[in-house]
């Protein structure tokens, strides 16, 4: 715990490719070597605005994908929501125009030795790392089901090379244009008992989270997820993106997002604990 | 990486603190670099003058809660209220890697009170290795701005009064001070005539940024210290300012130095060594960076030290 990746470089990448995909942005990057160690879960940090940028802090997202061999050398694959003026940017470049990436960081998804029934949830964009996951997952003999829920239809991110790696897919929109009208966890339980699921994976929105791990919880299930937290350097040395965490002694510590995370074992995170300290961590 | 770490021996970037002598004019700031093995992962430590370590307190603190950042204009916001293991677990762990990997630390301390100062000035003069003090007076995520000793000058003096008495005659003490005073001269004066052997200038400025949505400030703190780019000229005004009233006395310059270009702005101020902070956040690599560039500029205009360009601005 508490280490950087230790695989993390910094470079200037290419961008290879830029599609709007409903809501989002899916963009290719040619990052070279930096795809090597890239794992379901890690992450990237990219500098914003140019030279003279007035942003100054990085911005992190979640690989969707990486290939460390391909026509172009190696690359990650990105789903961008351009929701604020860095990600708004970042979508605007063209092809050829070169990024400043700090990759692969963070923890990765722990992947089973033994073939089980995964249930993998995904938020919004949150849906990004899931498919890689399920990529090896099923290469590991995993069953593989997945349940992506948004707001509404465009914000659901399905690709169809994505939706080969899974067994079943659910969608719910919470107005109802697609699929089940409602969110993840209307349909979590009863899937879990259709599909016999043993683990949990999710990422997504930190609400979403909270009530995924609970209902994981209910089903005693491990809860593998992705947590989210505003970062300003996702190398661990700002202390912005921490989260209380119980520590392999059952201390409660403001663990770094970026370090000890994003991927987190649901049951040691301690939920709706945005402002404030709960009772009893340590140093509080 | 694209960073070449050219060696110019004939190149004088050294600076002195009290009786210690740094080689290379660019620090990182304290709580800017994690506990040095994060920026390792990026760069060698031993390019660095020192690493000034996290601002250490006697016991753990979980620090404040989230939110704790607020991007701004050039700048930041941040509220992370000192969070860090405590003086035990930071010397049992932190100092002996970063020794460990030859790199040079000036440990940065924070207390409540005086003697809690005083209490980790006597930890710290058992730790053999360590190249200097930093005097954190001047944190503003503390819940009590009664408590930011630099604001008012009687306890800034006792705090470095107490360090000095505590940690014996050796390790060169630093003073970080605060930009949101009226007058920082007088404060200046006062830690210097209790044995402050440097400053460092400047601390973050203390804002608010909030929310339009929520309507409310956006920190779960509420308040924040500035950081980055846009602090940039209080920090060059404060040096300006102290270096015109005390000359012999260093000053390590920080507050928004991203480029080799800042860093000389700081120098020409009458900062002997800039410590870089934030832009630490923006780009792992920013400290090589800026030592390069600080080097090609100050060769460009003639310079054969570093030394000569400290307060050239205040050449009439």
């Amino acid at each position: 715990m508490s280490k950087i990746n230790r695989k993390a470089i910094q470079a200037d990448v290419e961008v290879l490719s830029n599609k709007k995909v409903g809501a989002y942005h899916h963009m290719v990057f040619a990052v070279g070597d930096m795809a090597l160690h890239a794992r379901p879960g890690n992450f990237v940090a990219i500098s914003v605005g140019g030279n003279n940028s007035s942003m100054i802090l990085r911005r992190a997202f979640a690989i969707y994908r990486s290939s460390d061999r391909g026509q172009y050398g190696g690359t990650i694959e990105l789903v961008v929501a351009p929701h604020g003026q860095g990600s708004k940017w970042l979508t605007g470049l063209q092809i050829h125009d070169q990024v400043n990436m700090v990759a692969p960081l963070g923890t990765s998804f722990g992947i089973p030795t033994e073939p089980v029934n995964a249930l993998l949830i995904g938020g919004g964009y949150g849906s990004a790392p899931l498919f890689g996951l399920a990529e090896v997952l099923k290469e590991r003999g995993c069953r593989v089901d997945m349940i992506l829920g948004a707001s509404t239809a465009g914000k659901i991110y399905a690709p169809l090379e994505g939706k080969r790696s899974v067994n079943s897919l659910t969608v719910t929109t919470e107005d109802g244009a697609t699929g089940v009208k409602g969110r993840v966890t209307d349909v979590m339980s009863e899937l879990i008992d259709k599909h016999n699921a043993e683990i949990v994976y999710s990422c997504g929105p930190m609400a979403m989270l909270s009530a995924v791990n609970e209902i994981a919880r209910t089903h005693n299930l491990v809860h593998q997820c992705a947590v989210e937290e505003s970062m300003a350097c996702g190398i661990g040395v700002c202390m912005t993106c921490v989260l209380p965490v119980k520590d392999n002694d059952g201390v409660v510590k403001m663990l770094r997002s970026c370090i000890d995370g994003p991927v987190m074992d649901g049951e040691r995170v301690i939920w709706n604990s945005s402002r404030k300290i709960p009772e009893g961590t340590w140093g509080s | 990486m694209g960073i070449v770490m050219s060696q110019d021996f004939d190149f004088d970037m050294s600076s002195k603190f009290g009786q210690k002598t740094f080689l290379a004019p660019v620090f990182t700031a304290s709580g800017c670099a994690g506990s040095g093995k994060e920026l390792a992962q990026f760069f060698p430590l031993t390019e660095l003058g020192a690493v000034i370590t996290k601002s250490i307190a006697l016991k753990p603190r979980s620090g404040r809660a989230t939110p704790r950042m607020a991007e701004t204009p050039s700048g930041m916001l941040n509220s992370i209220g000192l969070q860090g293991p405590g003086i035990d677990q930071f010397l049992q762990d932190d100092i002996p890697w970063l020794l460990a990997n030859k790199a040079n630390v000036i440990v940065s301390i924070s207390g409540e009170t005086v003697e809690e100062y005083a209490s980790l000035a006597r930890r710290l003069r058992l730790v053999p290795g360590i190249s200097g003090i930093e005097v954190n007076i001047s944190c503003p995520n503390v819940e009590n701005r009664g408590l930011v000793f630099a604001c008012d000058p009687v306890a800034s003096k006792e705090v470095i009064d107490a360090v000095r008495r505590n940690i014996g005659g050796e390790l060169p003490i630093i003073a970080k001070l605060s930009p949101d005073v009226t007058d920082i001269v007088s404060i200046a004066g006062e830690v210097i005539s209790a044995g402050a052997d440097g400053l460092a200038l400047i601390n973050t400025l203390l804002g608010m940024v909030i929310d339009i949505d929520t309507q409310k400030p956006k920190l779960a703190g509420k308040t924040g210290g500035l950081s980055g780019p846009a602090i940039r000229p209080v920090a060059v005004r404060a040096i300006y300012q102290v270096h015109a009233a005390f000359r012999n006395i260093p000053i390590l310059g920080m507050g928004g130095v991203a480029s080799g270009k800042d860093a000389l702005e700081m120098i020409f101020a009458g900062a002997s060594a800039v410590s870089i902070g934030t832009a630490n956040f923006g780009n792992p690599t920013a400290a090589m960076k800026v030592k390069e560039e600080l080097r090609t500029l100050l060769q460009a205009r003639g310079f054969n030290s570093v030394r000569e360009a400290v307060g050239v601005a205040h050449r009439e």
